[in-house]
């Protein structure tokens, strides 16, 4: 088996698709950190499959698969299905996870509409739908991963330079706004990011495995710090080793989907974190509880023998 | 019977028996953890699949709402960890459960017709062909029965269970308080959203199955503030979104549960901006009326 | 010498639904004081509050501010007006510490973009020390107690080095410890000149920490200097009448 890992490993296509893959991780992993912070975990859910209307209007228009154009058309349907969640849920009594619901199936069953006349066959078995559910990730091109890695750059990039205010925005967001930073425009930088990073992310693990991958790496470094910066790096690396060990697996394997893959390695890493971690860790929270009662327990008996003297 | 006629007959029986629960998950705001569900059925299935190498064993559909509340039951352990959110327990879950039956199916199933693409989007349009022999006779297609039994036994559940259905989604600590357990109850209405997800999966797939809960009781807590008149509106919008969707699927050649879906959407955006009670014109209407008397009273305020 | 009034407010009205909640508010804040808001439950002390910070809108009135003698409107001041609140909807789990939390107060100095440099850290680590947690500094916040939490958010306040500040009940179910560190602070501020503005909710202290009192319920009941102003008259009519301000607005 050995030397079928090395093959791999210096399989051209194993690399970029491993790179890919990674990146993704990673970029979810950073990005998600937000996501789960501002308790917007299902949002995510509920953005990958609202984004799907935007791939058929983005194809129908470009008659052909167009990978920027597709990315534009689903981060536009991302925006909107973003934008009526939010009418509907704040100032109003809909409750936020009534809006996400009613909001992902409608979009989605929009974009089944659009995927199911394009195609003019009403079984839904398409390369286009299933590539959009199971995510693609072994048909990654060289040119899908340059974007990718571009796209992270970029976003890196902004995370760096706005660090202070999208920390602040996601702490505390009624303070920030006393100090003179604009709601609107954080919220907007931070909401296109996310709507960037999903639709990404959709390549790799697919609609329905991308809230996993989003808030996952987050989830399980958050176990391990107390400081941002630590916890939202660690996420990025957790994303990248998880989507690059199930790229991985699945290429060395028979028959092993890299979606599932990635969020099956990615949720070791979770549930290891959240019972080996030494300082949350439920194991060690019920070590520290024993240690507790064992010590509680000798009190008492020391004051019963004292009592008893 | 036309083939379009049993069809919007099934259709409009599926959406129906999904209204009725999902009004209480409207309720509730459980409307996510029941999504979850929806998708973690297919490891249930597949799992109950290795044991019986029956595609039609009701087994199946034992197993697959089985594994749809163990689903409710392991997002409830980690949420009571409070090492995360509770959305992030719900975010984590259904992954890696949809995950393994992927898994699964690819690896060990690959021969065998169990088509993830019809367990997640279903279509309605071949519900007619697979028919139900009873003695030799064709009585209709399986879809419209078994969906049937399912709306039966929902109806049934809240009949029975209305009061306790509405105290314990209402105010859980005084229903605990009073004797009624809340648990009990939240996990008996699971169970019927599970059920009633892995009995649709067929016509409608799990990825819409959401939507058919919430969008009917969504619509209908937009125009009303009592319960008996929320799950009576909610089966109408059902049944309403049924038929035209139908209709408009055959007229554009479509995905029969997406143009419901669709429909759902609309209907409850619709409703949501217009709603005489609670919608968005009428809250903007009362505040610039508030605003012309509070101007006017404030006028003769200083003018004494 | 006449006194300087830092915040004017004019006909105010803030109402929800039909009802509301504060009604044609005229009042103002004198520049240098130590004010107190005072008033039963309801009586909108805290929805005063924010919509000096323009979180909620008002049905009509106005707030103006005139802090450096030229007045302008809350948008282009709002960095030398510091704001405690009461629950903050903060989410306490948060990956940060005391530090970085009272650092975030000189972000409104630092502006867009620019990192805090170790001249803010320093002032952050100034005010940790006067609220006497500075060996708190490295606690992650979830550790905290209520008092503890409180007076991480005056050092956060504190750290803007503020003309004004706003705070909301900062002494509800605080420590006595804590009590006397932040009163002691609020007052050593007016001495240097500073505007602060207290909720604040036990008549008994009133006469011990404050110079000026403003009594609300729902209207302007009375306002002036606590010598002149804080009267049992104006206490029984603040608490004991009911001010129903409802009907005819709602028709």
């Amino acid at each position: 088996m050995w030397t079928q890992i090395t093959a791999v490993l210096n399989d051209y296509t194993f690399q970029v698709v491993a790179l890919g893959t990674g990146m993704l991780g990673l970029i979810s992993g950073v990005v998600g950190t937000y996501v789960t912070l501002r308790k917007e975990s299902l949002l995510g859910d509920a953005l990958s499959h609202s984004a799907l209307p935007g791939i058929g209007i983005g194809f129908l228009l470009m008659q052909r698969k167009e990978f920027v154009v597709l990315l534009l058309g689903a981060v536009v349907s991302g925006l909107m299905a973003t934008g009526l969640i939010q009418l509907m849920s704040k100032k109003s009594p809909v409750k936020f996870d009534s809006a996400l619901s009613v909001v992902l199936s409608s979009f989605f069953g929009l974009g089944l509409v659009i995927m199911t006349i394009i195609q003019r066959n009403p079984n839904a078995q398409q390369a286009g739908l299933d590539s959009f559910i199971f995510g693609q990730a072994s048909a990654m091109l060289t040119r899908d991963v340059w974007l990718i890695v571009g796209a992270s750059m970029i976003m890196l990039l902004l995370i760096s330079l706005f660090w202070k205010e999208f920390k602040i925005f996601t702490f505390d967001a009624d303070y920030g706004k006393t100090l003179g930073f604009s709601s609107r425009w954080v919220n907007l930088l931070l909401s296109t990011m996310i709507v960037l990073t999903i639709i990404l992310g959709l390549e790799a693990v697919g609609v329905i495995l991308i809230s996993a991958l989003l808030i996952g790496p987050s989830v399980a470094a958050r176990q391990w710090s107390d400081k941002l910066s630590v916890v939202m790096g660690l996420a990025g690396i957790i994303g990248a080793v998880s989507g690059a060990a199930g790229t991985m697996i699945s290429t060395v394997g028979v028959r092993i989907p890299t979606g599932p893959t990635i969020v099956i390695v990615l949720s070791i890493f979770i549930v290891g974190s959240l019972l080996f971690s030494p300082k949350r860790g439920l194991i060690a929270k019920r070590m520290k509880f024993y240690k507790k009662q064992k010590a509680f327990r000798q009190q008492i008996r020391r004051l019963e023998e004292e009592q008893g003297k | 019977m036309s083939s379009i006629a049993e069809i919007t007959i099934i259709a409009v029986i599926v959406s129906i028996a999904c209204a009725l629960p999902g009004v209480f998950l409207v309720l509730r705001g459980t409307t996510m953890v029941s999504d979850a569900i929806t998708h973690t059925v297919l490891l249930g299935i597949v799992l109950a699949f290795f044991i019986t190498r029956d595609l039609n064993s009701p087994l199946l559909m034992v197993g697959a709402t089985l594994i749809g509340v163990a689903t409710v039951w392991v997002i409830e352990a980690l949420q009571r960890t409070k090492l995360m959110s509770n959305d992030a327990a719900i975010g984590v879950v259904f992954p890696l459960f949809f995950s393994l039956a992927i898994l699964l199916i690819t690896r060990y199933t690959g021969d065998v017709h169990l088509d993830t693409d019809s367990v997640l989007m279903g279509e309605l349009v071949f519900a007619p062909f697979d028919r139900m022999t009873l003695f030799g006779i064709d009585v209709g297609p399986r879809a419209l029965f078994s969906m049937l039994i399912i709306l039966l036994i929902n109806v049934v559940f809240i009949s029975l269970f209305y009061k306790e259905l509405k105290v314990t989604t209402f105010d859980a600590a005084f229903a605990a308080a009073i004797g009624i357990s809340p648990v009990v109850i939240y996990y008996g209405l699971m169970t019927l959203v599970s059920l009633t997800a892995v009995g649709a999966y067929d016509s409608v797939g799990s990825i819409l199955v959401v939507g058919f809960m919430v969008g009917p009781g969504l619509t209908a807590y937009l125009l009303t503030y009592e319960l008996k008149k929320m799950l009576g509106s909610a089966v109408i919008f059902a049944a309403l979104n049924s038929i035209i969707g139908v209709q408009a699927a055959f007229a554009f050649d479509t995905s029969i549960a997406g143009m419901i879906a669709v429909l759902n959407g609309l209907i409850c955006l619709t409703v949501f901006i217009i709603s005489p009670k609670k919608g968005l014109i009428k809250n903007w209407m009362l505040k610039q009326k508030r605003k012309e008397a509070f101007d006017q009273k404030l006028k003769d305020t200083t003018k004494r | 010498m006449a006194e300087e009034e830092v915040i004017t407010i004019r006909q105010l009205t803030v109402a929800y639904d039909a009802n509301p909640v504060l009604w044609n508010i005229t009042a103002a804040f004198k520049k240098g004081k130590i004010t107190a808001i005072i008033g039963p439950n309801g009586a909108g002390k805290s929805t005063l509050i924010k919509s000096m910070l323009e979180f909620v809108k008002p049905a009509t009135g106005q707030v103006k501010y005139s802090i450096d003698k030229q007045t302008k409107e809350y948008k282009k001041v709002k960095n030398k007006i510091a704001y405690v609140p009461q629950n903050s909807s903060v989410d306490w789990d948060f990956p940060a510490t005391v530090l970085d939390v009272v650092l975030m107060g000189r972000y409104g100095h630092l502006g867009w973009l620019k990192r805090p440099k170790k001249s803010d850290r320093d002032i952050a680590e100034e005010m940790l020390k006067k609220v006497d947690m500075e060996s708190f500094r490295h606690r992650q916040i979830s550790q905290l107690s209520g008092g503890q939490r409180q007076r991480v958010f005056l050092a956060r306040a504190l750290a803007q080095q503020a003309d004004v500040y706003l705070l909301d009940e900062p002494l509800a179910g605080v420590d006595m410890k804590t009590e006397r560190i932040i009163m002691n602070l609020l007052k050593e501020l007016t001495k240097r000149g500073k505007t602060v503005i207290v909720v604040h909710h036990d008549l008994q202290s009133v006469r011990d920490y404050f110079d000026e009192v403003l009594f609300i319920n729902q209207e302007v009941v009375a306002a002036g200097s606590v010598k002149e102003v804080f009267t049992q008259e104006n206490i029984t009519a603040t608490y004991q009448q009911d001010h129903n301000l409802g009907e005819g607005a709602s028709s």
